[in-house]
């Protein structure tokens, strides 16, 4: 059983998504969770995030950065991918809290679309503060409408606020009172928005990226550094963490772990 | 004893291809001749399985491989894979009255001999009307599996990785346990008719709820794949890793191909494997092969590795370096590793299992140079499946089962690394066949009661 491919979209320049037929991780897919995936016999496994879902089929954004999201992009409609597994992770902890500020840069708006349909569902109030560099990089605006309020943030000010999602996150918090912060996109945007809640005493939310093999919890190679110092695996226990307990440093080197290896297989 | 012939160690360090290459028909034919025929054969109860040792290899004798396969078919349904990776040593060999001249018949490999020799088919029952669900596709599974479908059950195995065979397939290595060998075993099952369906994890892709809705019984056989860690400071660091990662990029995913393959491995100068069992010999071989020099470090001495003798001398002639009486204290480097403190132990008064416990020697302690740190220090159950259901638990997250191999759940069954914690492919296959068997008991049961209402 392989899984086709139904429907391809440029989202922008750096940006693809993909829906993937795949009935039964639909059926089961819940905010928070992604899937692994292996597009061919000599591929690798890796890990993409569920950005929305129907009865049937499965929704995949991501930016081809390496060979197997570069060749997932170049993938069409009536192709199909050898092996996807999911749902994996546990699923986001959605309860009625107040007011959620999701937070995601880049392509970590794909990501926060079905966390602001469930918090939403749930009864929060839900704020998506969004940064992307420039505005032809933004996607999905309007469907977010009717499930978040958005604060825009370009660094180059060509739409909504200038700025990080650091700063957007700051106007927000200064503007009213924050129950719960979730931060999905690169780890470095992870850490500052951890930074900024941390004093503010907002419980926030993370989602780990990790390099991923098996994503059912039997190598390890995705464990988290915490500070706690305990053991935790991004992909069974995770992909969400407490943001004030990463061990951001750590983890940033971690995600390099195999950088030597990756340029060699991006050129041949 | 007959000795197989193996690859040499100085070609073999370079190539991933088994290093065992089996009997000629000659000597696999002398040695079975060797065997007494005992009336009362003591290497029998030596089987977790109880194989009718002395008949396989009376047909060996004889020429006759394909009915020394019939044979063992009775009752190991895994054959190629159990002669290659079962510790004989302290099972059928230790038991064969030959010992007594410290000269046993090669039972093991007199196995794998039939198994690869032979030719076989097993015969179906004609189907009883009933289907079952088998989870994991390791050795507890495929047994079960076998036995279910050979009776007549419609089988369909659950499987999380996108090939099946378990352990065997991710983490025991090609040059112990060729792909190609689970794929024939694998390969007896769909003949029988048993449905694989890869890339689903029950717990997630479906529950086990609607697997006990839609089956009439469930065997879960979901191994102990969650390594455990050393809990030193410096773990965290890059290129250190669990030998579950260390092998899984390289069995299941070929990184040892890389780039013809996409997933990458780290290939060490020096790298450090931390444990005493099979697992640490596979891992430590396969560095190995990647080039790199290897060290063992084991806390006890080799009298108390746990790994199969024949692994442990293979490791040694491949120049694979032996730390005896060292246990970790730290991983050092600043964020790649560099290097890993040890503490110098000594032997104590035997522990709970019965080994002698290793005491620090007060002072002594000293560094490895490395820049690869690969633990193979056991490992507990898989998570994701029991943490999610009702089933009762035993002691270290293992599934509770009764006599039968059944769950506090009706209908669900368990066996293997899920409920021994972490044992032997043997064992695994023993409980896969039991609770198979106690299965198709309820099956039957509860057909007769279905057929008397009508
Ligand atoms: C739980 C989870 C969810 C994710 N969701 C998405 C998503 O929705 N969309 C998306 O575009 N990306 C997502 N990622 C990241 C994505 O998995 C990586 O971009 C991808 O694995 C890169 O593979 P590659 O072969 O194309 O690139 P490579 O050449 O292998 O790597 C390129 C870059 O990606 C990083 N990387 C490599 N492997 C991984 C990995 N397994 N996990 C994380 N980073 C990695 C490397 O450090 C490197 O900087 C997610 C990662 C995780 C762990
Ligand atoms: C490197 C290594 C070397 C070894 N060497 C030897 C040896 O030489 N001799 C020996 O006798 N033993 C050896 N062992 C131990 C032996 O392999 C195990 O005891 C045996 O494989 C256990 O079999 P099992 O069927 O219970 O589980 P496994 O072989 O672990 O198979 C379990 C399967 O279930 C799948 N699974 C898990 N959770 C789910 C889920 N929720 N849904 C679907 N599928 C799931 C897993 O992906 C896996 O494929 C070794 C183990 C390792 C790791
Ligand atoms: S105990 Fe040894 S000699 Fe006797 S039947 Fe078994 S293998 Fe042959
Ligand atoms: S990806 Fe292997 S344990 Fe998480």
């Amino acid at each position: 059983m392989t899984f086709p491919i139904v429907e391809k979209e440029t989202l922008n320049e750096g940006t693809v998504l993909l829906r993937v037929k795949a009935p039964r991780i639909a059926a089961h897919a819940q905010a928070g969770q992604f899937v692994v995936l292996r597009i061919r016999e000599k591929g690798e496994r890796i890990p993409l995030t569920l950005a929305d879902w129907d009865e049937e089929t499965i929704t995949l954004v991501f930016q081809p950065v390496g060979k197997t999201t570069q060749d997932l992009a170049k993938m069409l409609p009536g192709g199909s991918i050898r092996d996807v597994l999911g749902p994996l992770g546990n699923p986001a902890e959605i309860s009625k809290v107040g007011t959620v500020v999701l937070v995601g840069g880049g392509l970590g708006i794909a990501p926060l679309f079905p966390q602001a349909r469930a918090f939403k569902e749930a009864g929060n109030r839900v704020v998506c503060v969004i940064g992307v560099r420039t505005k032809g990089l933004l996607f999905w605006e309007d469907r977010f409408k009717g499930y978040a309020e958005l604060v825009v943030c370009t660094e180059d000010g060509s739409h909504g606020m200038k700025g990080l999602v650091t700063d957007g996150l700051k106007r927000v918090m200064r503007e009213r009172k924050v129950d719960r912060v979730v931060a999905i996109g690169p780890p470095v945007m992870m850490k500052f928005v951890s930074l900024a809640t941390r004093e503010a005493m907002i419980p926030t939310v993370v989602s780990i990226n990790s390099i991923m093999v098996d994503g059912i919890g039997m190598c390890g190679g995705c464990r988290v550094p915490l500070t706690t110092k305990e053991i935790r695996f991004s992909c069974a226990d995770g992909p969400e963490f407490d943001g004030h307990i990463v061990d951001w440093d750590a983890l940033l080197v971690r995600n390099r772990m195999y950088e030597d290896e990756e340029k060699a297989c991006r050129c041949t | 004893m007959h000795v197989t012939r193996t690859q040499d160690p100085k070609e073999r360090i370079s190539n991933f291809s088994e290093v065992d290459l089996g009997y000629a028909d000659t000597d696999a034919i002398a040695e079975a001749k060797r065997c007494l025929q005992c009336t009362n054969p003591t290497c029998v109860p030596g089987c977790p399985v109880g194989i009718d040792i002395p008949g396989f290899i009376r047909r060996i004798a004889a020429g006759d491989p394909d009915g020394a396969l019939a044979v063992l078919k009775e009752t190991n349904y895994l054959p190629g894979t159990c002669g290659r990776v079962c510790p004989q040593e302290d099972q059928c060999e230790k038991a064969c009255i030959l010992q007594a001249k410290k000269d046993p018949i090669n039972i093991g490999k007199l196995e794998k001999y039939a198994a690869d020799m032979g030719k076989h088919s097993f015969v179906k029952k004609p189907p009883i009307g009933r289907k079952v669900a088998v989870v994991g596709s390791g050795p507890a599974g495929l047994t079960c599996a076998s036995f279910l479908a050979m009776h007549g059950v419609a089988v369909t195995v659950l499987e999380a990785l996108h090939e099946p065979g378990g352990v065997l397939r991710y983490g025991i290595p090609e040059f112990r346990m060729p792909n190609a060998i689970v794929e024939r075993e694998v390969e007896q099952l769909t003949r029988l008719g048993v449905v694989f369906e890869m890339n689903v994890l029950v717990g997630r892709t479906v529950t086990l709820d609607e697997l006990r809705a839609e089956y009439d019984a469930v065997f879960i056989g979901s191994g102990a794949g969650l390594p455990y860690f050393l809990n030193v400071p410096g773990e965290e660091k890059t290129g250190v890793l669990t030998a579950n990662e260390f092998l899984t990029r390289i069995n299941l995913m070929h990184g040892y191909r890389f780039p013809e393959y996409d997933t990458p491995i780290k290939r060490a100068e020096h790298a450090v494997v931390i444990g005493g069992g099979n697992v640490a010999m596979d891992a430590a071989r396969a560095a190995r092969r990647l080039g790199s020099q290897v060290t063992v470090a084991y806390r006890r001495t080799e009298a108390e590795m746990p790994a199969r003798i024949e692994e442990i001398r293979h490791a040694k002639e491949e120049g694979i370096g032996f730390e005896l009486l060292a246990a970790p204290i730290e991983i050092i480097g600043d964020t790649k590793v560099s290097g890993i403190s040890c503490q110098r132990m000594a032997l104590g008064d035997p522990d709970a299992s019965g080994r002698r416990r290793p005491v620090p020697v007060e002072g002594e302690t000293f560094t490895l140079p490395c820049d690869q740190v690969v633990i193979a220090i056991g490992q507990g159950c898989n998570p994701v499946l029991l943490k999610g259901c009702d089933a009762e638990l035993g002691k270290g997250g293992t599934v509770a089962v009764d006599r039968t191999f059944m769950t506090s759940i009706p209908g669900v069954y368990a066996g293997g690394d899920a409920v021994s914690g972490s044992s032997t492919v043997i064992m695994a296959m023993h409980d896969g066949r039991e609770a198979a068997k106690a299965i198709l008991a309820r099956l039957k049961n509860h057909h007769s009661r279905i057929a008397n209402y009508k």
